[in-house]
């Protein structure tokens, strides 16, 4: 059932909240041992408010437009006074006194808050093994890693545990879980969602966004999540895109751009994949075009000098004076320092120290300064892209779900993995997952449509033919 | 007066730090209020959580660019810098400034002695809480643990940064104190040096000879009183010429100025500058204020302490004495020349009303300040006529001011003050003159300094109700 | 490097964490060696400028809900270790 159509009956009364809940829990109870998306699963709340939404619809009220619908949050949004750990042991047990505006908002539209899900440690990964509590698994092959850093949100979805959930995307952390578990991700434009209350990783690059198991659910969610907030000085004035009422409005006429740079070191079975949803595409009536943008090719290396280096500031705070745990030293100094180092785990420190290099004295112009502008290029390279197709088609993970293990070992490996993701955060622009296809060795495959600045109606509607001719 | 060893000159440039006088913190809703309950005015953008951001105060945009113009800077597109260091009062572990596109920029202030002083920048950034100390002397050196409230975390600053240009102690003194009249009479600030809600660093170093190039400077942090700049800067270049007379040299250092002793000691050596790292704020957008917006807001700025200045003089003729100068000059400098402007308006003699304003009101600290200047010019009012003695209208005032305000009538009358009818007058004046014949003799003789003796006579017999000039009127006509 | 960022690493993580860095700043060098020098650096992906709120109050957080989250209160303050030195 959509999530349109199950929020209706709730909201009719045909359908109890808590029974919709219960069954929520109940999932999660059956595969969470084995599948780890949980790190905190909020069973009393969750049915309590419920109960609530039952009896507001009981009383006659309109409880909004997701009311009764479960949802998971990733671990790096604020909840007031329940945990928020970011998967790290430095904030373990953390209760915030606020909550971020997503969590207001979808509160406010009567949705259900289960739980926190899993994730790379303060979301630097690309696979969930980041996380200081274990790995996430994916639910499709419990060998495999379900990708990062927003894994425990993507299982969660890709289980039957929630219909939806949200995570964050910085370098490609919703839609390469996305991809990798067989659900939807989206990250949408750069300020579309306010960032309030999202412990922030890199603040140019990071955006909020839903999973679910169809476009017409993610899009329920995002337009919930979606507008301005006053609290966020990067969020848009401009309207919501109205992203469900365009759903249908299918791709005849629409030009694409098959991108070659966005299928560059992809499996030779990704590759095929896009392949056949640009057929796929064609056949509703999508002019595709072919196209190289090889200036995209650089984003990886642009990328892993301005997100580490905005990461090691924005993680200086982390210095066990206000909140978190600390360990305790002789003096200031000694506590912060043993608090840090015993508290982030090795890839955080990793980007702490790549970060607070690329931002030192003598070498800021050549690398942030750099990079800096290596992303005007970018953005340049995308405009002139968009002035001759209205969308661009590529792959999403350059592999399917590798095995647990694999690449721990070797970061810029691991780093590779976001190689078709990254471009679009340095742009600012909306992308999303889709998936389409299956592999050889039955994990799925997914596919990425990419659009300019607040383009998403038209983005989601590609994904809608997309996902209706998929051969997964 | 400079006390420098022959062919030795001070350079000196201050950097001033100001408080700006919005309702709320710079980037958050709370309250920007000194003096209250510890870690009460605090949120997660203030105290640095997780997840939380920053929302430029537009208020605190229009006083800086009061601030740029009254310096006479040029008000330009800006951006927020992150500057990265770790200190428990700083609660991201960095502080959100401007670094190389400040709001204000190259301008300058002219000293009362007509020395210009360039004015590289004033740009903004936010406070830090603040630090106690617990165990040994309360200072941090030898202490066990700090505590920190945030507060003052977040609050509005405007950081104002001179070039090399002053020569003194007592220029270093005066800057101070101009710019001190230029912030408040700006709106922007209250000047309140002894709240800390303006810290002065002096950077001091010392050449042979007026053009010979600078020598190496030390950095003198948080002087907080006029006096502390003027003495910390003359100690420090002392103590920088005797080095290096003696063959030693000078560590460009922090030092710290310690008020009791009158003496700098080192804070830490500045060596190795530290590496703040800074890159640009990404969670806020370039600030580009619109051409009319800056134009309006200088516009609507009042006149400044030096125009204030020239205005009050003015009033007071050609004639003034030097004490009668000082007291505009004083009145000006603390911000309380409108009152003496509002009772000249009314119809009080200058005189008067510069002499009230720097001698009574002046002191009466936050009180006075908010006194009506209606008031006040009612006061002054009834003291020219006549129906108040300069004592009697001293006392008024100290009523009014305590009362926030009110009718000088009503306070004379309820003191029961009333002016002494001429008829009493001449009778006890001439029984104060009776009684006393041998000074009467002499002050007819010549001795014009009696006249305060039987002022003070009169004084006493009438407790005070006397006029001082009809008194002195009185003893002349019957001198003869 | 690790002293600004107040981490403390074993020899081994210098030693590994080394070789890691420099593995990813060689890929970085092909980011080095563009000319993009007439490129103006995008600190934000569309041009947003002068986004101010008004000088209005709002209500702080509570002081027991901030306080109850802190490693060491004393006095209703934040209680650290002895500080060394000032402000850089």
């Amino acid at each position: 059932m959509s999530v349109r159509d199950l929020a209706q009956a709730i909201r009719s009364g045909h359908e109890s909240a808590v029974a919709v809940t219960q069954r929520s829990l109940d999932a999660i109870a059956a595969q969470d041992g084995e599948v780890h998306a949980f790190l905190d699963v909020q069973a009393e709340q969750a049915l309590a408010h419920a109960a609530e939404i039952d009896a507001a619809v009981a009383r006659g009220e309109d409880p909004g437009r997701l009311a009764g619908i479960p949802v998971a949050l990733k671990d790096n949004l604020c909840q007031r006074g329940e945990v928020t750990s970011c998967a790290s042991k430095i904030l373990a047990g953390w209760r915030p006194p606020y909550d971020a505006t997503v969590v207001t908002k979808l509160r406010s539209a009567g949705a259900i808050a289960v739980g926190k899900t899993n994730m790379d440690e303060f979301a630097m990964g690309s696979s969930t093994e980041n996380s200081a509590f274990g790995p996430t698994l994916n639910p499709r092959d419990l060998s495999r890693v379900p990708g990062g850093s927003s894994g425990g949100s993507a299982a969660a979805v890709a289980a039957g545990m929630v219909p939806l959930s949200l995570g964050s995307d910085t370098g490609g952390s919703i839609r390469q879980p996305a991809a990798l578990c067989g659900v939807v991700g989206v990250k949408p434009t750069y300020g579309l969602v306010s960032r309030y209350g999202l412990v922030a990783f890199a603040s140019s690059l990071d955006q909020i966004g839903p999973f679910a198991n169809s476009v017409a659910d993610a899009a329920e969610l995002l337009e919930v999540i979606a507008g301005h907030d006053e609290m966020d000085s990067t969020s848009l004035a401009d309207p919501i895109p109205q992203i469900s009422a365009h759903l249908d409005d299918g791709v005849d006429g629409l030009k694409i751009g098959l991108c070659s740079d966005l299928l560059n070191g992809c499996d030779e079975e990704v590759v095929a994949s896009v392949r056949h949803a640009a057929e796929t595409l064609a056949g509703q009536g999508a002019e595709i075009v072919d196209i190289a943008i090889p200036e995209l090719g650089f984003g990886l290396s642009a990328y892993y000098l301005l997100a580490p280096a905005e990461a090691s500031s924005n993680l200086a705070r982390y210095d066990g004076v206000r909140f978190g745990n600390r360990v305790d030293g002789d003096d200031v100094t000694a506590m912060n320092t043993a608090t840090r180092t015993q508290g982030f785990g090795d890839e955080v420190k990793r980007r702490i120290m790549l970060g607070t290099y690329a931002l030192s004295a003598g070498y800021y112009d050549a690398y942030y300064g750099q990079a800096q502008r290596v992303r005007t290029m970018i953005i340049n390279a995308f405009a002139a892209a968009y002035g001759k197709v209205d969308l661009l088609l590529g792959a999403t993970a350059p592999t399917t779900a590798f095995p647990v293990g694999d690449k721990v070992d070797d970061p810029m490996a691991m780093y590779l993995s976001d190689i078709c993701t990254i471009p679009t955060n340095l742009a600012g622009h909306p992308a999303m997952s889709v998936p389409f296809a299956t592999g050889a060795d039955g994990l799925p495959i997914g596919v990425q449509l990419l659009g300019p600045g607040m383009s998403e109606e038209r983005l989601f509607a590609a994904a809608h033919v997309l996902e209706k001719g998929a051969r997964a | 007066m400079s006390t420098l060893p022959e062919g030795w000159n001070m350079v000196v440039g201050l950097e001033v730090h100001t408080e700006l006088k919005t309702n709320t913190k710079l980037f958050c809703g709370c309250a920007n209020l000194f003096g209250d309950e510890p870690n009460t005015n605090v949120c997660p953008v203030c105290l640095g959580l997780p997840g939380s951001l920053p929302v430029l105060n537009a208020t605190a945009v229009e006083f800086a660019i009061r601030i740029g113009l009254a310096l006479h800077c040029d008000v330009r597109p800006s951006t927020f810098h992150r500057k990265n260091y770790f200190y428990p009062d700083q609660p991201k572990d960095y502080q959100i400034s401007q670094y190389d596109e400040p709001i204000n920029a190259e301008g300058y202030l002219d000293l009362p002695d007509g020395t210009r002083v360039r004015i590289e920048r004033a740009h903004m950034e936010e406070d830090t809480g603040k630090t106690t100390h617990l165990g040994g002397t309360g200072r941090i050196h030898g202490s066990d643990e700090s505590l920190v409230d945030y507060n003052r975390a977040g609050v509005p600053l405007v950081e104002i940064v001179s070039g090399p240009d002053i020569r003194s102690a007592a220029q270093a003194r005066a800057y101070a104190a101009e710019l001190r009249a230029i912030l408040v009479a700006s709106g922007a600030s209250d000047g309140r040096m002894e709240e800390g809600s303006m810290r002065v660093d002096a950077n001091v170093s010392v050449r042979r000879g007026e053009d010979a190039p600078f020598g190496t400077r030390c950095e003198i942090k948080n002087l907080n009183s006029l006096r502390s700049v003027q003495r910390a800067v003359e100690y420090e270049a002392l103590r920088q010429i005797t080095l290096l007379e003696a063959g030693g040299t000078v560590n460009q250092e922090t030092r710290h100025w310690d008020e009791d002793a009158g003496k700098t000691h080192t804070l830490r050596s500045k060596e190795e500058a530290y590496d703040y790292r800074y890159f640009p704020e990404p969670d806020l957008v370039p600030l580009d204020p619109p051409a009319e917006q800056i134009a309006a807001i200088g516009a609507a700025l009042g006149p400044m302490p030096a125009e204030r200045r020239a205005t009050l003089l003015a009033l007071l003729g050609e004639g003034a004495s030097d004490a009668q100068v000082d007291q505009a000059l004083s009145a000006v400098e603390q911000g309380l020349d409108r009152f003496a402007l509002a009772a000249i308006d009314a119809g009080a003699p200058a005189l008067l009303s510069v002499a009230r304003v720097a001698n009574e009101l002046a002191g009466t600290g936050a009180a006075g300040e908010q006194l009506p200047e209606a008031d006040f010019a009612a006061l002054l009012l009834m003291e020219h006529a006549g129906e108040l003695s300069a004592t009697q209208a001293k006392a008024v005032l100290g009523d009014l001011v305590a009362a926030g305000g009110g009718d000088p009538k009503e306070f004379a009358a309820q003191r029961g003050f009333e002016q002494l009818d001429t008829g009493a007058l001449d009778a006890v004046l001439d029984e104060v003159i009776a009684a006393h014949p041998d000074e009467w003799a002499r002050y007819c003789e010549g001795d014009d300094k009696l006249a305060g003796f039987f002022t003070g006579k009169v004084m006493a017999a009438t407790k005070g109700q006397a006029d001082g000039k009809a008194v002195n009127a009185g003893l002349r006509a019957r001198k003869g | 490097m690790a002293n600004l960022a107040r981490l403390e690493l074993t020899e081994a993580e210098v030693t590994r964490f080394t070789e890691q860095l420099a593995s990813i700043l060689g890929h970085a060098a092909d980011v080095a060696a563009l000319d993009v020098h007439e490129l103006a650096p995008t600190a934000h992906p569309f041009g947003l400028t002068n986004v101010l709120r008004v000088d209005e109050l709002r209500p702080s957080t509570d002081r027991e809900e901030v306080l109850s989250q802190a490693p060491k209160v004393v006095d209703n303050r934040f209680g650290v270790p002895r500080i060394v030195g000032e402000a850089p």
